[in-house]
């Protein structure tokens, strides 16, 4: 009897402490419950042996879904709503970023990276990088061209910028909107298993527009060959990476909506990334040409009224 | 009068249908009246070089990037407000003479510094810093004082030559400012981050400074 009042007393003990350190408590509970998913999701990340995850990929989902209800939403004109949008390290957005350049025919993007926990930040950050990006090096570039000219005069474009930053966020957020309506729309047609809620689509393609940050700095040496072959690698490795992700969502579906999704999905990116290169890059070409021909032609008109 | 009249005042009950006034007032403590009477009578002159001090005193801070906390605590927003100013005027390109002009306005340079700072801010705030919101506005806005130092010493290089000898100046004198802006930002904001996201809250900084640095080292004035 004594025994057990004394464990009563204890626990009690335990509830005041808790009671007492008010807020505190919250904060280490939800700790704990953060070291209890934390070794499922490295068992996940660990294990990459896929077939196991493919075959069973209700039970990943229901798994999923357990974990994303213990995290508490606040409503959403809090603070606090927001910043479970930023619940990312530095190393998670590192591993995310390599993820989205290394296509595995295996791995699935959102499965093995995102894992339940899609932030705003790097798509965000991302897409303000390549915005600044194709400013810089656009005007970069056009300055190296016209090095020699003494008519061109160097200005930093503004304009540029803002065409760049609309065309860059329209297409990271507007795009997964679309798809994800029209995958929603799918998914109450044909039940499918897989299914990605919209902020991870918006993930998938805000660190998809990661690889291209490099090649949009290669793109200020002037080299037709050296601009296409990047922009070429670019568009294949984050294109595959973009096409691995979807095709669990929409291969149960008949073979013209797949394809159609694919094709659509792989067309956007292209577009993307040349409407980039022939709007910002390209100007040179043709005041090149204008320049060089006025010259000529003053030289030929010169040695004409010379021979009369 | 007499003694029959102070003999009835000794009895000190009071009736009840007799009204009491008075007036209940706690004694204001002397400090508090001295304050209200010296900075409202005090001459306009002490006041604008009291909060010129503190901003000065500031700019020290942010040119020896020390572990102060004068930034953070005594936060204001007079500092950010003159440099940015400033900055934005010296950036300024010329009028709209000529159709080649497209240089930044001096709104598009006010909205980019201060809609970037506010981004930044949102963005550490976000990602569990402690700081609070106009005490990072304040470090961010303070620690532009280097770059506008390059631009005014960018502006006096191109008033002699603009060749490739004063580019090459420029060039060190802007990277090296965008270094110590980039570095005094962080001595200031980097302590109230997580430890595990001082990448990602430093990275968004390394941008904003690299793009004012920018716009600096491309300045080129109308001829």
């Amino acid at each position: 009897m004594m025994a057990n009042t004394d464990f009563h007393l204890q626990f009690q003990e335990f509830e005041d402490e808790s009671n007492a350190m008010g807020s505190k408590s919250q904060e280490t509970t939800i700790n704990i419950e953060k070291h209890i998913s934390k070794p499922q999701k490295q068992r996940r990340v660990a294990g990459v042996t896929l077939p196991e995850e493919e075959n069973d990929p209700l039970e990943t989902d229901d798994k999923t879904k357990l974990l994303s209800g213990q995290k508490e939403r606040a409503p959403f004109w809090t603070f606090e709503y927001y910043q479970a949008f930023f619940d990312v390290e530095t190393h998670q957005v590192k591993d995310r970023i390599i993820g989205s350049v290394l296509p595995w025919p295996g791995k699935n993007f959102v499965r093995v990276y995102i894992r339940n926990n899609p932030d705003l930040y790097g798509p965000f950050w991302i897409c303000a990088t390549l915005v600044f990006a194709i400013g810089i090096s656009g005007n970069m570039s056009s300055f190296f061209v016209h090095h020699g000219q003494p008519q061109y005069k160097y200005v930093p474009d503004f304009r540029k910028v803002t065409m760049a930053a609309t065309a860059i966020y329209s297409y990271a957020w507007l795009v997964p909107l679309v798809l994800w309506g029209f995958l929603a729309w799918r998914n109450n047609k044909v039940t499918n298993i897989v299914t990605y809620s919209f902020l991870e689509i918006v993930c998938v393609y805000g660190y998809s527009l990661a690889i291209y940050v490099p090649a949009v700095v290669l793109w200020i040496i002037p080299s037709e060959g050296l601009r296409w072959c990047s922009i070429v690698v670019a568009l294949c490795l984050s294109g595959s990476v973009l096409v691995l992700t979807f095709w669990p969502a929409v291969r149960d579906d008949r073979p013209r909506i797949f394809i159609a999704i694919t094709f659509t999905i792989v067309a956007l990116h292209v577009l993307l990334a040349v409407g980039c290169k022939a709007y910002f890059f390209s100007t040179y070409d043709t005041t090149n040409t204008i320049k060089v021909v006025e010259p000529v032609e003053v030289n030929k008109t010169l040695s004409a009224i010379k021979a009369h | 009068v007499g003694a029959a009249d102070f003999a009835g005042l000794s009895d000190v009950s009071i009736a009840e249908d007799i009204p009491v006034e008075g007036d209940i007032t706690v004694p204001l403590s002397s400090h508090g009246v001295d304050d209200e009477v010296s900075t409202l009578d005090e001459p306009v002159k002490d006041t604008i070089l009291r909060d010129l001090r503190a901003v000065g005193q500031k700019f020290v801070h942010v040119m020896y990037p020390k572990e102060s906390s004068a930034l953070l605590r005594d936060w204001d927003l007079w500092g950010p407000l003159l440099l940015c100013v400033s900055l934005a005027l010296m950036l300024q390109g010329s009028a709209a003479d000529n159709q080649n002009d497209s240089g930044p306005q001096f709104a598009e340079v006010f909205v980019i510094i201060w809609f970037g700072s506010i981004i930044i801010t949102l963005n550490s705030k976000l990602l569990g810093g402690t700081i609070s919101f106009f005490q990072s506005l304040c470090v961010l806005g303070y620690c532009i004082l280097p770059l506008t130092v390059a631009m005014l010493v960018c502006r006096l290089v191109l008033l002699g030559s603009a060749g490739s000898v004063s580019f090459i100046i420029r060039l060190v004198v802007v990277t090296a400012s965008f270094c110590w802006s980039t570095f005094a930002s962080t001595a200031f904001l980097a302590d109230s981050q997580p430890p595990n996201r001082k990448a990602l809250v430093v990275y968004p900084v390394f941008l904003f400074y690299f793009v004012i640095g920018w716009m600096i080292l491309t300045f080129s004035p109308s001829h």
